[in-house]
């Protein structure tokens, strides 16, 4: 067996592939209800019911996209560099991090002073800042050294959540706490507004979205994101066209470490209100998957994020009901991002058996 | 025909709506060098790949030796006689000329080689073809000539009767080209049948029997090689007849534009050492040499993508500027080697190719912000008129076709959008690194030409090529690169191809006497 490159991708296949994904998807995840011992259609509709199906069910979803879309934005602009930062969830901590130490040490101190839109903006600021700087040290190790970036930014996930836990326990420990491992509070004035009343859907969504076009139009419209693509699709032809290659991937490892530390400060001042080492269950590895599902387009991000949070949410209230472990999700999700990865290179290749 | 070593019939293969091959139907005799004669895409790669079992024909059957061959198994056609030896070497450089022979050849399980067997054989192939080379000599130590008499030697050492050699010429210089010639006439005397394919109209003449000419997938002509002319197989190849651009010496050099002296750069697997050299406006200076001896450092220094070590790089007067963009916006037009690699990026559309080395100007650009418009139109005034066919503005770039994306480069770089013509409409200096590798006549005929005019119009021209016959053709200088030094340039009239030779292997310069070559 054998891949032979097409030399025409045909408008039958472009259609075909999304639609074959989505089918095999279902197939697989139906054999492992079956296997599971319950009802395939029930528990798809249950899924479903439970991810999109009332008020409550969507706004929980839309809470669970948000953090979802940062670092799927995170790992977009990335990768559209070839900057492969699988760093995302050590920068989302070090974005939640520096939030609450602007936003939530110093309450009643010092910052008293500072008018809240500003501290509301340091926050941010300094939440885009630490996510960004981390993401920083490897991208200049790559150009500079050609040091694996894959292997530093996945490693520093480590080194940040140990630093989270060293100052939980220390410095930022909240004393009222009775013991658990949790940081001071963010000001109550610092948290985000609610969406819908009555449920926890946050005005971080408004954030994602703008962020999303952001980096749509920055990709689209301006000579940095023709810079970033250039670098990403080929970097010899770009650095002999004029783009400063290092420059442009250093840029870029700033935006996409800025985009996952903002995740982290959203999560806090939407959702948590102050950090804990479980506040991310893996959104910036999630990331990674969103991006691909995505086809690393930001608009797509978007669909992408609410699609995985309403599976993840939706196989919460099924398994309630009827018992499938909610593992199943991340068996959709993984499935259906495979699923998509091999469609898209079924566009590109056909098969020779023999 | 008892004498018929190969055969195949009705040969066809589609890629999508493409015909590739399109009912080849061919045969090989004992004892002949066959060329396949094309230009690129014509299918000659399509077929021996068929032939060597790494493609699957649609239709069409093979016979080797009167036996039918099994369709797409490359062991089956090894194991029937056929033997290639590919344009890009696939021979491991840390290994000795003895353990490339044996590999793949030796069964892996074994628990210790048969090396002394294996010697022996290989000295009985080298003796009986008169291919003579050390044993022992690792691979990484030879010269380009001598590996690919490796890869022969590996082929005839698996018992191959029948030859495919794929532009074996394109890496060798004049005299080691004539040398490789010598040894397929002893190899045909001997009793093996040769494919030849080539694009190039004069050894192919030289070396085959018989020509099979290709195009667009079709065997469009077969004739004996004696008394057909380059003329005739031109046309066959592309279908009309072609004028071919001819010496046109330049009116007169003007001022001096580009000055190298003593230029050295960092040791890499290509340098330049104390390279000098003085480029004029209205004059063609042609590089020769075997590539791999500097070519590229000389392309990417004057490029702004290599930096000099020693030396002194002047254009008008004042240092080289270091960076791409600035070269560009101060007349430096830039061709480089590798098109698909380097000259555009592939994944971007046309448009997008079209303008990013002028993407900083504020003719492109305000600021933060593409100016999409102004980009686009520029774009397609280039598409325009440099006739770039086959895909829109919008299309990747990597869907054009070699000659159409040589002709976007040309025009990204020749063209001047208008509101930054700063000094005049035409640049200043052209540095054309092989801007007609792999291109079909009529498009190299253009990228010549327009070459040409950019001379007469003023600008000073850096021409570096493999292609000997594009040097002594377009150059109004000639210097020879070897190892990284530069002879001095002389007249192109003032060179013998025999001297040009000698200088490309290295002899000391100032032979302007014939040599006699050992063949």
């Amino acid at each position: 067996m054998r891949l032979e490159k097409r030399h025409r991708q045909s408008a039958f296949a472009l259609v075909l592939a999304p639609v074959g994904a989505v089918a095999f998807t279902m197939l697989v995840s139906a054999l492992l209800v079956l296997w599971a011992g319950a009802p395939v259609t029930r528990t798809y509709g249950l899924l479903l019911q439970g991810g999109f199906g009332s008020v409550f069910a969507l706004s929980e979803t839309l809470t669970r996209a948000i953090p979802l879309i940062l670092t799927g934005l995170a790992a977009t602009v990335a990768f559209k560099a070839r900057l492969f930062n699988i760093g995302a969830e050590g920068q989302l901590y070090a974005g939640a991090l520096a939030a609450v130490a602007v936003g939530g040490l110093h309450s009643g101190t010092g910052f008293d002073q500072v008018p809240m839109p500003l501290l509301f903006a340091l926050m941010m600021l300094a939440a885009a800042l630490a996510g960004a700087l981390l993401l920083l040290g490897p991208a200049l190790m790559k150009q500079r050294l050609g040091v694996d970036e894959v292997v530093t930014t996945l490693l520093l996930n480590f080194i940040v959540l140990l630093l989270v836990s060293m100052m939980l326990d220390g410095p930022m420990k909240d004393p009222t706490a009775m013991g658990w491992p949790q940081s001071v509070a963010l000001i109550g004035d610092l948290e985000l507004s609610k969406l819908i009343a009555q449920t926890r859907v946050h005005s971080g969504l408004l954030w994602g979205a703008g962020l999303a076009l952001g980096v749509w139009a920055l990709m689209k419209y301006t000579v940095l994101g023709f810079d970033i693509r250039a670098v990403g699709a080929n970097a010899r032809a770009a650095a002999f066209a004029g783009v400063p290659v290092t420059r442009t991937v250093a840029l870029v490892a700033m935006l996409s470490g800025a985009l996952a530390g903002l995740a982290g400060a959203i999560e806090v001042a939407g959702r948590t209100g102050y950090v804990t080492l479980d506040m991310s269950p893996g959104y910036g590895y999630s990331g990674i998957v969103i991006a691909m599902l995505a086809a690393l387009h930001p608009l797509g991000v978007v669909l992408a994020s609410v699609f995985v949070a309403g599976v993840l949410v939706g196989a919460d209230s099924m398994s309630r009901a009827i018992g499938v472990p909610t593992y199943i999700a991340d068996v959709i999700v993984a499935a259906s991002l495979i699923s998509v990865l091999v469609a898209t290179l079924l566009t590109q290749y056909r098969v020779r058996w023999k | 025909m008892p004498d018929t070593v190969l055969k195949l019939h009705g040969i066809t293969k589609r890629f999508g709506r493409l015909v590739a091959n399109d009912d080849i139907s061919l045969d090989l005799r004992r004892g002949e060098v066959l060329a396949l004669l094309g230009e690129n895409g014509a299918g000659k790669s399509t077929l021996v790949s068929i032939l060597f079992g790494h493609y699957l024909a649609d239709a069409g059957d093979i016979t080797v030796f009167g036996q039918p061959l099994a369709p797409g198994d490359p062991k089956a056609s090894l194991a029937a006689g056929i033997g290639m030896v590919h344009q890009h070497f696939t021979l491991a450089d840390n290994l000795s000329v003895l353990d490339n022979v044996m590999m793949g050849s030796e069964p892996l399980w074994l628990a210790f080689t048969r090396k002394r067997a294996a010697r022996r054989r290989l000295d009985e192939v080298a003796r009986q073809f008169g291919l003579s080379v050390d044993a022992d000599a690792r691979v990484g130590s030879l010269s380009v000539g001598e590996r690919q008499r490796v890869e022969i030697l590996k082929a005839l050492y698996r018992g191959a009767r029948i030859l495919i050699l794929d532009e074996p010429t394109a890496v060798l210089t004049p005299q080691e080209s004539e040398a490789l010639f010598v040894v397929l006439a002893q190899m045909v005397a001997q009793g093996l049948s040769i494919i030849f394919i080539s694009h190039k109209l004069a050894e192919v003449l030289r070396v085959s029997q018989r020509i099979a000419v290709l195009r667009g997938g079709k065997l469009v002509a077969q004739a004996q090689a004696r008394g057909t002319t380059q003329a005739q197989l031109a046309q066959w190849m592309v279908g009309h007849a072609i004028d071919v651009p001819r010496r046109r010496p330049a009116p007169h050099a003007g001022q001096t534009v580009c000055e190298l002296r003593g230029v050295s750069t960092a040791p890499a697997r290509e340098r330049l050492l104390e390279a000098s050299l003085t480029l004029r406006s209205g004059e063609i200076v042609a590089i020769a040499g075997v590539s791999g001896n500097g070519q590229v450092a000389l392309a990417e220094l004057l490029s702004g993508t290599r930096a000099a070590i020693g030396g002194e790089v002047h254009f008008l007067g004042r240092p080289l500027p270091a960076e791409p963009s600035q070269l560009v916006a101060q007349g430096v037009a830039r061709i480089p080697e590798d098109r698909h690699a380097v000259g555009v990026v592939g994944d971007l559309p046309v448009w997008e190719n079209a303008v990013s080395e002028r993407l900083r100007s504020t003719a492109f650009s305000r600021g933060f912000w593409v100016r999409r418009g102004a980009a686009r139109a520029h774009a397609q005034h280039i598409l325009s008129a440099f006739d770039v066919r086959g895909a829109g503005a919008d299309a990747p770039a990597r869907a054009l076709s070699g000659g159409n994306m040589q002709k976007l480069i040309l025009g990204r770089a020749l063209l001047h959008p208008a509101s930054t013509a700063v000094h005049t409409v035409t640049p200043r200096l052209i540095v054309a690194h092989q801007p007609t590798w792999g291109l079909d006549i009529g498009a190299v005929a253009y990228v010549q030409e327009q070459l040409i005019a950019a001379r007469d119009a003023g600008a000073a021209v850096l021409l570096i090529s493999d292609d000997l016959d594009e040097v002594l053709t377009l150059g109004d200088q000639v210097a020879v690169i070897h190892a990284g030094h530069l002879t001095d340039a002389r007249p192109a009239t003032a060179w013998t191809r025999e001297a040009i030779g000698l200088a490309m292997a290295g002899a000391p310069a100032g032979m302007t006497q014939p040599v006699e070559v050992a063949a």
